[in-house]
């Protein structure tokens, strides 16, 4: 299938589907890796949206993206109930040991801050890829780096 | 031998599959069969992965179970992971689970199970009654919203049953986004038909039908569990062209949000479902007379909602006796951070916040000294030892300057840093403010700068974080901006020196 028959066949499946936009971006960044801006003019399109109505929108979500992300997506939460279990030291200290900041993507790993994953009571918390961590620890977060990387 | 290893998004983030896959091992190794059923959760996260065992007809409880702990649930004797039968441990024991009476003992996706325990007796009670009635027992109950305003239910139904149009709606709330919530969550994952059941009632009490549940992107199990159980419910004719065969149509679709906590609020998330910015309309219009594509809506929140299946089956009189006040019924109470026993615990409003911390909750998970306990998200107030008297009820925290929100407490042990969690609040403000309103999308973030002239001994910095906060308070269209001073100023209140301390220092 080439790239523009991708996304005609998202567009094609959520046809006639009231307040379409945001089904179609979650699935438009599930085929893609993210949001690409040359999308904006065909979903406005399909939708009778203006361009800028759509850009404004991709923008206006955490969750798309502009580029796509490195492989294995890391994030960790920095909500309060996790820095009450020493979150924030935890962040501080896998930054370091991968060398990165929360919001990079370096080589295959991307590291990015989430506001609650509604692990609050096992916290602090975070997730590798589809994996949910409670009671993460820097060590065990790691861990699942070295084996999702291996 | 029947197993339980709960699949609920906590217990997984501890290990449950892998106890899962271990005890399934080990029952192969020893040639026994077994029976596992994937259960939601009993809310005592701490002990997560919690298994049980049936023993002579009583659910014995392990845990917190590692892949390790496995065969030894086959080999009798002493077990250190052993916990008794998993209804008499204090903590569930002393509950009043009303909304959450099947979470944790029932299969989540068994239609069977449902059945076996009270499911569908509201929705059935809501047919013979008819919308008007339905909508009296829901007013007697005295059923007030959950998802933090604590609106009237009843009133909410009534305003929207009321309106001429040709299509209503009912939209569940499920963004969730308050740190230290997670009730929500969890009875979606765990007891997704009660939520069904409470949607399909809203329904037919008002005219609606069609449903969305707008759930945050940030639960993907929750999700995958509302879809599979409305696939369910749909093909054992529960919900669709018709009620259970003899009511009105009634269908329900799932929406994922997309990482925006002001999509809680619900005009904003009602731009969210119609595919806009997730921007806050102004109220009037009530969402109740146009709401979600213009039309009439009842905007609800998952455990309002949720609560009304046992309304129905039980009488809106019946739940209305426990509370306390103008507070009626049970309150799904969410203990989270730094606390030794962290998970749900339902009862009915007037528990007070000492016993909730220290008795409920164990106290500190460190051991440390108490420090402050946020109550009700990242816009309530932090209170302190002399709020312990305070009964958890709508009025008495906002009486307070505080708020009980969705009812979710997070604990901080000495080690709190309060400037930095006062900093903290203006920087998620910032990071999570719609736009539409300057107090709240400027403000927020000269709040940063000003408590980081705190931090550095500027002297004359408080007093201007006051003024803003005063500011943004009046100013804001919505709670967003509107209460982000909440947690700033009751962090200042409760330790002054934290915030001045720095400030002697460079004098
Ligand atoms: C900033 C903000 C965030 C909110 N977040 C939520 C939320 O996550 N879930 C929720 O049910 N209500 C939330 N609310 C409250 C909703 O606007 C609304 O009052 C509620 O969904 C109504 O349902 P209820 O009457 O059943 O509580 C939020 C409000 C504000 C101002
Ligand atoms: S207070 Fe903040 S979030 Fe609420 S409407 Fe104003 S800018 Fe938007
Ligand atoms: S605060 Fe981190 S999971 Fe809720």
């Amino acid at each position: 299938m080439t790239e523009d028959d991708r996304l005609a066949a998202i567009l094609a499946d959520h046809a006639g589907r009231e307040g379409a936009l945001l089904p179609i971006l979650h699935d438009v960044q599930a085929a893609y890796g993210c949001v690409p801006a040359d999308c904006y003019q065909p979903i406005a399109d399909a939708l009778r949206l203006s361009r800028a109505e759509v850009a404004g929108v991709v923008s206006f979500y955490h969750d798309f993206r502009d580029a796509p992300a490195g492989k294995h997506v890391i994030k960790l939460c920095r909500a309060e109930a996790c820095q009450s279990m020493g979150g924030t030291e935890m962040i501080a200290r896998l930054e370091h040991a991968l060398g990165m900041k929360v919001g990079e993507t370096k080589g295959d790993v991307t590291l990015e801050a989430v506001y609650c994953l509604g692990l609050c009571a096992c916290a602090p918390a975070a997730m590798v890829g589809d994996q949910l961590v409670g009671r993460a620890s820097t060590e065990r977060i790691e861990a699942l780096v070295a084996e999702v990387s291996a | 031998m029947k197993v339980w290893v709960p699949c609920d998004a906590a217990a997984v983030a501890c290990g449950a599959d892998e106890v899962a896959a271990a005890i399934a091992s080990a029952a192969g190794l020893r040639g026994e069969t077994i029976e596992i059923i994937r259960n939601g959760t009993r809310g005592m996260i701490w002990l997560e992965p919690l298994v049980e065992v049936e023993r002579d007809g009583v659910r014995h409880g392990f845990g917190p179970m590692t892949p390790e702990d496995a065969p030894a649930l086959f080999e009798g004797g002493d077990q250190p992971k052993a916990l008794g039968p998993v209804e008499e441990i204090p903590f569930f024991a002393s509950q009043t689970r009303l909304t959450f009476a099947r979470c944790g003992r029932t299969d989540p996706l068994s239609l069977a199970d449902y059945e076996a325990n009270e499911g569908w007796q509201g929705l059935k009670r809501a047919l013979e009654l008819g919308g008007a009635q339905t909508i009296e027992e829901v007013t007697t109950s005295g059923l007030r919203g959950r998802g933090g305003a604590g609106f009237p239910t009843g009133i909410k139904w009534k305003t929207v049953a009321g309106a001429e149009a040709p299509q209503k709606y009912i939209v569940c709330n499920a963004d969730e986004g308050d740190s230290g919530s997670f009730a929500d969550r969890m009875l979606m994952e765990g007891d997704p038909f009660c939520l069904i059941e409470g949607m399909a009632i809203a329904g037919l009490a008002v005219g609606a039908t069609k449903g969305f549940i707008y759930v945050r992107s940030e639960y993907p199990h929750a999700i995958r569990t509302l879809n599979a159980a409305i696939k369910a419910a749909r093909a054992a004719a529960i919900i669709g062209d018709s009620l259970m065969g003899q009511g009105p149509a009634f269908d329900l679709e799932v929406r994922v949000g997309a990482g925006a906590y002001i999509c809680g609020e619900e005009t904003s998330l009602l731009n969210s479902l119609e595919g806009k910015r997730g921007m806050v309309r102004a109220k009037p219009p009530l969402p109740a007379l146009e709401g979600a594509f213009g039309r009439p809506t009842v905007v609800n929140n998952v455990l309002s909602l949720a609560a009304v299946p046992w309304i129905m089956t039980h009488g809106g009189a019946a739940y209305a006796e426990f509370g306390l006040g103008r507070s009626r019924g049970t309150i799904p109470i969410q203990i989270a951070g730094n606390v030794k026993h962290g998970g749900l615990f339902e009862t009915g409003f007037g528990m007070s916040l000492g016993t909730l911390v220290n008795e409920i909750g164990g106290g500190t998970a460190s051991g440390r000294p108490f420090k402050a306990v946020q109550v009700g998200g990242p816009l309530g107030a932090y209170h302190g030892p002399d709020d312990f008297d305070l009964p958890v009820c709508y009025e008495a925290f906002a009486d307070q300057g505080g708020l009980v929100g969705h009812a979710g407490f997070v604990v901080h042990d000495d080690s709190a840093d309060m400037l930095a969690l006062a900093r903290y609040a203006m920087e998620f403000c910032a990071i999570e403010s719609c736009g539409k309103c300057t107090p709240c999308r400027i403000g927020a973030v000269r709040g940063i700068e000003t408590l980081d002239r705190v931090a550095a001994g500027d002297p004359a910095a408080i007093e201007l974080l006051h003024e803003l906060c005063e500011v943004m308070e009046k100013g804001s269209l919505c709670a967003m901006g509107g209460f982000t001073p909440y947690p700033v100023r009751s962090a200042i209140r409760l330790f002054p020196q934290e915030f001045s301390l720095s400030m002697e220092a460079a004098e």
